[in-house]
């Protein structure tokens, strides 16, 4: 029993038949094959499947497909334009901010979520932003210099 | 993992959710402690009413002596409304450390109100504060004071097919501060301390230590009647029976009782 939704991906609008029950990282990863947003806990614990949900990072393990119709998603294959990285990724690059890579797309989602609201935020506010992304490799510093970096660069641009 | 078959509408407004309500739909607010119970297969509503579309839920505004915060405000929003951070400091607090970011970006002040957890940092912040909700259903509205809207584990005195529209914050609450105890920054409060200094004396209330927001009447006493600080946090705990279980022993749950309650009045008092 579907339902139609309409959902813009990254500015371009799909739309689509879901079974209501869906969860948006399902419709996302397998209805339109963005693979980019990663599935870790199943228990609203890791932060990898942040998403923006018009504008705001949120968990896309918590929410149905169906309550992001007629919303604007954006997923960390949205950053890149043309080729270029986005600043957020180039700073993740430049600071060896991630190792193994698996929370990389949530820490980056939620990073950006904070600095384009508040490109000033603090470390202790960046920090305090990605309490919900956890990361088992790197110990989290470089991960907080890159949103850091990502933020001096942005607010310079 | 994927929740169970599932009817989903969208309101547009609150006379289309209650209609939904009535036909036995279970309002999904924010949908963070909701969907993650569907998805685990804790819960299986059956049919949702997605209050997500019903913008007169959401906002914040003052009203006479009150704030009134639209149900469907979120966490991150409460934790930011200049409103709510002037005249009732603690509830501005208790939500900013609610879960994590990207929880408080679509967690919802009233739907932690009504999903009731025992653990919730918002019940015991409002009740601190003397708060209330209004609660509308086919016959009207009606306001349910915090004390009486939560009557056990996930449980309260809202009928069936009745939604919170409205928590109300009662202004004079500018001095206050809710403080938390938790393992993991993501972790639910183990105990949570919320204290207000109104015109009316000290007032108290801890989460995490009974199926319900609980008030520190110990500790309010020896405040209210001249005690020193030390005192009043050794009386904290009086009357309190909580669980034992992994996070602590009861005795270890009445310490830190005293500890937040002690750690939330000092900062109240600023």
């Amino acid at each position: 029993m579907g339902q139609t939704i309409t959902v813009t991906v990254n500015g371009t609008a799909h739309t689509a038949e879901v079974d209501p029950r869906t969860l948006l990282v399902h419709f996302l990863r397998e209805q339109l094959t963005l693979t980019g947003t990663h599935i870790g806990c199943d228990t609203s614990t890791c932060g990898c499947c942040t998403v923006h949900l018009d504008g705001e990072p949120v968990l896309s393990c918590s929410v149905l497909a169906v309550q992001a119709d007629g919303c604007a998603v954006r997923t960390v294959e949205g950053l890149a334009e043309g080729g270029e990285l986005h600043p957020i990724q180039q700073a993740f690059h430049e600071n060896h901010g991630l190792q193994c890579g698996f929370c990389t797309p949530g820490m980056m989602m939620t990073g950006l979520g904070v600095i384009e609201q508040n490109p000033n935020a603090a470390d202790e506010e960046i920090r305090e932003a990605l309490e919900g992304n956890l990361c088992r490799c790197t110990g989290y510093q470089n991960i907080v210099a890159a949103v850091r970096s990502a933020a001096d660069q942005m607010a310079r641009s | 993992m994927i929740p169970s078959t599932l009817e989903y509408t969208k309101a547009t407004s609150i006379d289309e959710a209650i209609a939904a309500v009535q036909a036995g739909a279970r309002p999904l607010a924010g949908g963070q402690s909701l969907v993650p119970m569907m998805r685990l297969r804790l819960a299986a509503p059956g049919a949702v009413v997605d209050l997500g579309g019903v913008a007169e839920l959401v906002g914040v505004c003052e009203d006479g002596d009150e704030i009134a915060v639209g149900a469907m405000t979120t966490h991150r929003a409460v934790a930011a409304d200049p409103l709510i951070g002037e005249h009732c400091r603690l509830v501005a607090q208790a939500a900013s450390g609610v879960g994590s970011l990207v929880i408080r970006s679509r967690g919802t002040i009233g739907g932690s109100l009504a999903h009731a957890d025992p653990h919730g940092d918002l019940p015991a912040a409002i009740l601190a504060a003397g708060g209330s909700v209004v609660a509308r259903g086919p016959g009207g509205e009606r306001r349910i004071e915090i004390g009486d809207l939560v009557t056990s584990y996930l449980t309260t005195s809202l009928a069936d097919d009745e939604i919170i529209t409205q928590v109300r914050l009662p202004k004079g609450n500018a001095q206050s501060a809710y403080a938390k105890f938790h393992r993991r920054a993501i972790d639910w409060s183990i105990v949570g301390v919320g204290v207000a200094i109104g015109a009316d004396g000290v007032r108290a209330a801890a989460t995490g230590v009974a199926d319900r927001p609980t008030r520190l009447a110990g500790f309010e006493a020896a405040v209210n009647g001249g005690g020193s600080i030390a005192e009043a946090a050794a009386a904290a705990g009086e009357g309190l029976d909580p669980t034992s279980d992994l996070d602590g022993s009861a005795e270890y749950k009445r310490h830190l009782v005293g500890v937040l309650a002690q750690r939330a009045y000092l900062e109240a008092q600023g």
